[in-house]
């Protein structure tokens, strides 16, 4: 595991190396930001709640998280790095494992920088800080399941345009079959186990369970799945075609 | 010691590597002759373990590099081709972290940081990012990054590739001096450098070995190989040293430089002619200004060996 953790310092290390890190923070606290009071009428609704808040997360993470996975392995492909990652005394699942988790605690960093809406929340009103603590947590959930897809993307290509292009389509395709507009669409020809079938797919499905503040297992057990398939599959892939 | 059987790499339907044997002994330094395109870069990445060969077997200091790599790349340092590293860190953290990668124990990771910095002469660029470092300085941390574990094996793709005279002459020091206790494989096709720190020499192209011998073993396949070249003060007199020199059951035939009025006698088979034609010039006041016996030209056995080859 140590090695784990020195891939993980230096991956978390070269976020701030570059101006990758703040750009990232700085775009998605604004964004969150305007969703929740603009679309989402945080004031207008009169509720103490932050659904207005974590109800856009899925949209959120559709554009953010692309830009940040589409390097991890497609970067060290295009400048040949990873020449020397892989003639290190490693396991390729370490490299994959540590990369995945700084990637993950940077977003969990750029999420925990949201708090003054929950500083907001709790100023105006009394909200159930049980639910925006689960909703946190989904939230947390979700934004690792989009890196583990976007990072397992990432290692299909040396062109960091074409990785973050496939991500956005494959997160997309992730998030819309939970949308009431995609499955009002089948519900009309389908049955109803299909229907569910194809929801229970869906991110947006189980992050909107969890957000609701009822952290049910098999959305947990979902998201662990989907990554953990993930990260096996990236093990493969680069197993196959590390040196392409 | 690195222990090469039947070796062979195909991409598609090329053969970059094609059936390559051979063995390197602890203390030897190998050079790696080739052609772009030979597959020297292929038959090292596969030796460091980044690419898996199509048949053959390969172990490192008895480590297979396909079933027990692991173990392999922990007794290899590598330098691939072009000296690749992550431009936006420093050289310190880079090594930092190869080191830790490479379990050096935290309580000597800096002493040992310390010497590998000295013995390459990164100290001055230590707190730069790599990208804003020249050629030369990104080749060092890239050696350093090799050298950092103290490893038994190195295997050193075009070492000096883009570094200046002074720089180069450094390196192959280093190399000479980490010599005695390990074993170096090098790529090059700076012909200079197997004469200055080789102590054998593979000659391949198209992914087959053509040639296994010490840099003086190679040279003397040379046609120069115990030729004589002589200048004289009065050009005049040139072309009766000729017909005289070509006269001597020693010398096979006889070369002008007209640019130069440097004239070359080629030794007839086993002979050496040295002898007498410096006694000869004696003799008849020939008044050279320049005698000097060849020992051979390795590129020119390079370029026979290799029948001009490149792909």
């Amino acid at each position: 595991m140590s090695e784990v953790l020195a891939i993980f310092k230096r991956e978390l290390s070269g976020y701030f190396a570059t101006p990758v890190a703040y750009v990232f923070i700085v775009v998605f606290l604004l964004l969150s930001g305007w969703f929740t009071f603009f679309p989402g009428a945080f004031y207008e609704s009169g509720q103490a709640t932050l659904n207005s808040f974590f109800t856009f997360h899925p949209w959120l993470y559709l554009f953010l998280v692309p830009p940040l996975s589409m390097r991890l392995w497609a970067e060290e492909r295009r400048s040949g790095s990873i020449e020397l990652l892989m003639t290190l005394p490693l396991e390729i699942w370490h490299p994959v494992l540590g990369k995945y988790l700084a990637a993950w605690a940077f977003t969990g960093l750029a999420l925990a920088l949201t708090f003054p809406i929950w500083l907001t929340v709790n100023y105006l009103g009394d909200p159930d800080n049980g639910t925006i603590l689960t909703a946190y947590i989904g939230s947390f959930l979700m934004a690792g399941g989009f890196l583990a897809v976007g990072e397992c993307i990432s290692a299909l290509t040396k062109n960091q345009i074409i990785a973050f292009i496939v991500t956005i389509v494959v997160c997309l395709v992730l998030v819309l079959i939970g949308t009431p507009w995609v499955l009002g669409f089948f519900s009309g020809w389908v049955t109803p186990a299909i229907t569910d079938a194809i929801a229970s797919l869906s991110f947006y499905t189980h992050f909107n369970s969890i957000s609701r503040g009822v952290i049910d297992l098999r959305d947990v057990v979902f998201f662990a799945l989907v990554i953990s398939a993930m990260l096996y599959a990236n093990t493969i892939i680069l197993s196959l075609t590390k040196t392409d | 010691m690195i222990d090469c059987q039947g070796l062979t790499k195909q991409y598609g339907t090329l053969r970059a590597v094609d059936n390559l044997t051979f063995k390197v002994a602890p203390g030897e330094v190998l050079g790696f002759l080739g052609p772009n395109g030979a597959g020297k870069t292929t038959t090292m990445r596969v030796i460091a373990g980044f690419l898996s060969p199509t048949s053959g077997r390969v172990s490192v200091c008895g480590h297979d590099v396909e079933t027990d790599a692991t173990a392999a790349k922990r007794c290899i340092g590598y330098l691939p081709e072009g000296a690749p590293s992550y431009p936006e860190m420093t050289p310190r953290s880079f090594l930092e972290f190869v080191a830790e990668v490479r379990g050096i124990p935290q309580t000597k990771r800096r002493q040992r940081l310390e010497e590998v910095f000295g013995l390459l002469h990164l100290e001055s660029v230590l707190a730069q990012s790599i990208d804003t470092l020249s050629k030369g300085f990104r080749r060092r941390v890239g050696l350093a990054q090799a050298i950092v574990h103290d490893p038994q094996v190195l295997i050193l793709d075009e070492p000096t590739d883009g570094l200046d005279p002074n720089q180069k002459h450094e390196v192959r020091e280093l190399i000479r001096q980490m010599a005695k206790e390990k074993l170096i494989v090098i790529s090059t096709h700076v012909l200079e450098e197997v004469d200055a720190v080789c102590s054998r020499a593979i000659i391949i192209a198209h992914g087959r070995i053509l040639a296994d011998n010490t840099p003086a073993g190679l040279e003397a396949r040379s046609r120069f190989h115990n030729a004589v070249s002589i200048k004289l003060a009065d050009p005049a007199k040139l072309v009766a040293a000729r017909n005289a020199i070509d006269a001597l059951d020693e010398v096979e035939k006889t070369e002008l430089d007209a640019g130069t009025g440097r004239l070359t006698a080629f030794p007839a088979k086993g002979k050496l002619p040295l002898p007498v034609i410096s006694a000869l010039a004696e003799q008849r006041g020939w008044d050279l200004v320049e005698l000097h016996l060849e020992s051979g030209r390795l590129d020119e056995v390079f370029r026979t060996v290799t029948g001009g080859a490149s792909a």
